[in-house]
């Protein structure tokens, strides 16, 4: 364990942060992994470190323009870039609006949604648009690894961050292995 | 008389007649096969059950044994190939796996965990197909169909109704009902029948009856369906 | 509608439906009285087929806006007449050679109402080019002479002559055509049947066309030799539905033959054995060039490839032994069995005997049909048809091969170039990445559907091909189309998705310079992407 700390990078995009739950749900294992690696840019700590990455975990898909541009930042910071979840795999619960388009969707939620009282469109040139479909991660960077479940087991976690330490080729036994 | 083949290194004896497929079930070794299943015609369409026949490519659900095969099955070249037709499966349709009631029972899902399969690979087509609740005890949620014609067989020949035909081509390729409106509603299905009980994947479901069991007690949680094929 | 031809047939809905998706001529909606399919082959692209039918769609908007039921602006797939691009079918009639002015003419004819029987015949005229004639075409068969050998000769001896020719199958596959019947002839069970697979649904191809329109005669002559040889006593023409046109003259041609007694019930009295064919029109699917998919076809069904074996010399037409052979082989047997194989055996090359007919398109002065002794150099073949600066070829239609100059001195043949009789040439100025979407496209339009690999592979073969062609695709994703194609080869049910992915290779391997060019390179075209991603959204906030 003589080997330099992995600088971590964590993110949540088109996701509902059930994955970053999952990787606290390491409980005390975090204090083992203390020792092989160090979150340098996440939700989850307090730091934004712009410096290059060992890995970079990225939860959700893409559903607007904000997370391809965050998405492209973090395929240039982060030496292996993994797609953690279902929605960063395949779009996940998101990617249901797939089957409708952009218009369809935002005017039956702020036009026709339930106790709608002043029906409109939100324009606020602060709010990021969305993209015509929810995308998976690899259809806009090289993703290298991926996490499958929703969310992954903790140890699914584990058993990643310590190969890629260890300079392994990750695996996921069996039962760490499912897409639900 | 018994003859043999060698499916990876192990002899295995057939009976002229038997597909590779049945003479590896029979002596207990299984080759992953998602449109064929034991009691039913192969059709060879989904094309999981590749295997290497002396150096050749060949379906294992429609190829006869015959003396001087030496065949490839479980080599990593011949899984790597299957994990990718299993991947096409999946960015074909909508699969969402987090929600879908067949979760832990699908036989599309738990062949993709015995390949080792961890994402998609491909790009999703997000396809639009339709979803028909119209009956009172069975869905059809074409989404998640694979085309793979089990169910069109078992209402056929078991279930005496002919309820589904497979239409259109390509990528359009759907399953479609046998009522004048295509509904289910309008059929006399049931949630018995054999149709909706072969299904490898949750596109047609019993109503009332979904999640019934907690994940991680579910069919294929814990033990991967190369080893449940043999179970009882 | 579905329901009544359901219960007419008493067969179930959903069958009706299966058919009517299957098929791209067929619709449960009543045609419309225009129904124009422009061909989307890459040739006729090539010729501004596009510009065309925007031109055609502009004319007769007012029309299409105010009803819709007179006229329909649709495409389909090559309609076989790639000598004459761009082309289109109206009601089932060829429109060859369009240009601006004809398709003035049209549009006003349909602004006019007028029925297509009083259009001028000169919109329809397809001409016959045959540019090049050799063994074959320099021939003169009178009808009959084939059965006359027959009679004397016995099945067994026409068996080892034809063996001896070692004619192989002009459709593609190359089968020993000897073997063939002979494998036919030996059962002994069942009533046979001969047909002749008259689906020329390959892109750029439209030899058997010709052949049909000027020398449908020496097919039924072939046709009923090798119904005399193998015992069989009914045929059928499985005519591609694109061809329906030359229905009236083909079926002038049969009664011709039953008149004078080389068909039908007299070649009882004259033979000693009954043979009639009948023609069968597909209905719009390429596959069903397929043997197997053809004979699923024949019997009222999707065209699905079935599992071979059994093959159809054994299990064929309603499971009974079947001859499925090409237009062109029927004939070249006709010809041999005729003539004698010496003559034929002296020509080509050790594997490939005799000549073949070419149907040569694109970039070139003389288009039309070629006969070449199998042997011939690409290059010989280019200078022939007044081909100049050629980048390109693709021979064999969208399943053969992609070919640069460094491959022309390749021969025709069944060792090198496969037996399927197509040419189609790309200059310099033509995109090759162009081509191959075009043919990309055919394929994700044509596969059948039954095999994962071939359904989704086409499928994404098409998407990536795109996104390559608009430099979307970044360097790691061509390894992700090559194990598409890779897998598509080695797992399909059938050839057409085995060779589906041939040209895709031939671009990536052959031509790396115009790949290096098209792909995208990090970051470079995100931007391009993104904003395209983002256009309904901007859209909507800008409404």
């Amino acid at each position: 364990m003589s080997k330099a700390k992995l600088k971590i990078l964590t993110s949540s995009l088109a996701g509902c942060f059930g994955c970053h739950m999952s990787l606290l749900d390491m409980d005390e294992r975090w204090l083992e992994l203390a020792d092989l690696v160090e979150l340098v840019r996440s939700p989850l700590v307090d730091t934004r470190s712009q410096s290059r990455c060992d890995i970079g975990l990225i939860e959700g898909g893409l559903c607007n323009e904000e997370n391809i541009h965050l998405l492209l930042e973090f395929r240039e910071q982060c030496k292996i870039l993994v797609a953690v979840g279902a929605c960063a795999i395949n779009g996940g619960v998101p990617a249901l609006r797939n089957r409708y388009s952009v218009a369809d969707c935002l005017e039956a939620v702020y036009l026709h949604g339930l106790n709608v009282t002043q029906p409109q469109i939100p324009s606020d040139a602060e709010l990021p648009l969305l993209t015509d479909k929810v995308y998976p991660l690899q259809e806009w960077v090289k993703v290298d690894y991926s996490l499958p479940g929703c969310p992954p087991p903790a140890d699914a976690f584990f058993q990643l961050i310590s190969a890629l330490h260890d300079g392994r080729e990750p695996d996921l036994n069996y039962v760490n292995r499912h897409f639900d | 008389m018994n003859k043999q083949i060698i499916i990876d290194g192990e002899v295995v004896t057939y009976r002229p007649g038997q597909t590779l497929i049945q003479a590896a079930r029979e002596s207990g070794i299984y080759i992953p096969h998602l449109c064929y299943q034991p009691g039913y015609h192969a059709i060879g369409s989904c094309r999981v059950c590749m295997v290497k026949v002396n150096g050749r490519w060949a379906s294992a659900c429609t190829t006869l044994a015959a003396e001087g095969q030496v065949i490839d099955n479980r080599t990593l070249e011949v899984d790597a190939h299957r994990k990718q037709i299993v991947q096409m499966l999946f960015v074909e349709g909508n699969h969402y796996c987090p929600y879908c009631e067949k979760s832990g029972e699908c036989d599309l899902q738990a062949t993709a965990y015995e390949l080792n399969m961890q994402e998609d690979h491909f790009q999703h087509l997000y396809p639009h197909r339709s979803l028909d609740t119209s009956h009172a005890e069975v869905w059809l949620d074409r989404d998640r169909c694979i085309l793979c014609g089990l169910c069109v067989q078992a209402s056929a020949e078991q279930d005496n109704k002919h309820l589904f035909t497979l239409g259109g081509r390509g990528t359009a390729t759907q399953l479609l009902v046998n009522s004048s409106s295509g509904q289910l509603g309008e059929t006399n299905i049931s949630a018995a029948d054999e149709a909706v009980a072969v299904c490898p994947v949750g596109a047609l479901m019993k109503k009332q009856s979904i999640y019934s069991r907690r994940s991680g007690e579910r069919t294929y949680d814990k033990t991967p369906i190369s080893k449940l094929e043999f179970k009882a | 509608m579905i329901v009544s031809i359901a219960n007419e047939y008493s067969v179930p809905v959903s069958e009706v439906r299966a058919i009517i998706d299957f098929y791209h001529f067929l619709s449960d909606k009543k045609n419309a009285d225009y129904h124009f399919y422009f061909s989307n082959n890459i040739i006729d692209k090539m010729a501004h087929s596009d510009l065309l039918v925007l031109q055609l769609g502009e004319r007769l908007n007012s029309i299409i806006q105010q009803d819709p039921s007179r006229v329909c602006l649709d495409e389909t797939s090559c309609i076989g007449l790639a000598d004459h691009a761009p082309a289109a079918l109206v009601n089932g009639r060829p429109l060859p050679a369009l240009n601006p002015q004809s398709i003035e003419e049209v549009a006003e004819l349909v602004a006019l109402g007028r029925p297509l029987d009083h259009w001028p015949a000169h919109l329809f005229q397809v001409r016959t080019r045959i540019c090049r004639r050799s063994w074959l075409l320099n021939m003169s068969l009178p009808p009959g002479e084939s059965l006359l050998s027959w009679q004397t000769k016995g099945s067994a001896t026409i068996l080892q002559e034809l063996q001896a020719s070692q004619l192989r199958g002009r459709g593609g596959a190359g089968f020993a055509t000897a073997l063939k019947w002979r494998s036919c002839e030996e059962q002994h069970s069942g009533e046979k049947y001969v047909i002749c697979n008259a689906d020329e649904g390959e892109p750029g191809t439209f030899k058997d066309r010709v052949m049909l329109s000027e020398h449908s005669d020496w097919l039924w002559e072939g046709m009923t030799l090798c119904a005399a040889t193998v015992g069989a006593s009914k045929g059928f023409l499985y005519l591609r539905a694109e061809y329906a046109y030359l229905l009236p003259q083909l079926e002038t041609s049969l009664q011709v033959r039953r008149d004078t007694g080389w068909l039908g019930a007299a070649l009882k009295e004259r033979l000693g054995f009954e043979f009639d064919i009948q023609i069968v029109l597909g209905a719009g699917a390429y596959i069903c060039g397929e043997e197997s998919a053809l004979l699923e076809s024949l019997e009222g069904k999707r065209g699905i490839p079935r599992i071979r074996p059994p093959f159809p010399t054994i299990s064929g037409y309603l499971r009974q032994p079947t001859v499925v052979n090409n237009v062109e082989t029927f004939i070249h047997a006709a010809a041999i069995i005729s003539k004698g194989s010496d003559s034929f055996l002296q020509l080509g090359t050790t594997q490939s005997k005799g000549t073949q007919l070419l149907s040569i398109s694109g970039d070139c002065q003389r288009p039309g049909v070629y006969e070449y002794a199998f042997g011939e150099t690409v290059e010989q073949i280019l200078s022939d048809c007044g081909a100049d600066e050629v980048q390109a070829v693709q021979i064999g239609g969208p399943s053969g091969q992609l070919l640069g100059p460094q491959s022309f001195h390749l021969t025709l043949g069944y060792e090198a170039l496969g037996g399927s009789g197509s040419l189609m040439i790309f200059n310099h100025r033509r995109s090759l990445i162009e081509v191959v979407n075009n043919f990309t496209n055919f394929f994700a339009f044509e596969s059948c559907g039954f095999c994962t690999p071939c359904r989704v592979g086409t499928a994404l073969n098409q998407r990536m091909l795109t996104r390559l062609h608009l430099k979307q695709l970044r360097q790691h994703e061509i390894q992700l189309l090559e194990e598409s194609v890779r897998l598509m080869q080695n797992s399909s049910h059938c050839g057409l998705g085995q060779s589906a992915g041939n040209s895709i290779l031939n671009l990536l391997h052959d031509f790396p310079e115009t790949v290096e060019q098209l792909l995208n390179t990090i970051g470079d075209d995100n931007e391009a992407r993104l904003v395209q991603a983002l256009q309904p959204a901007v859209q909507l906030r800008k409404s």
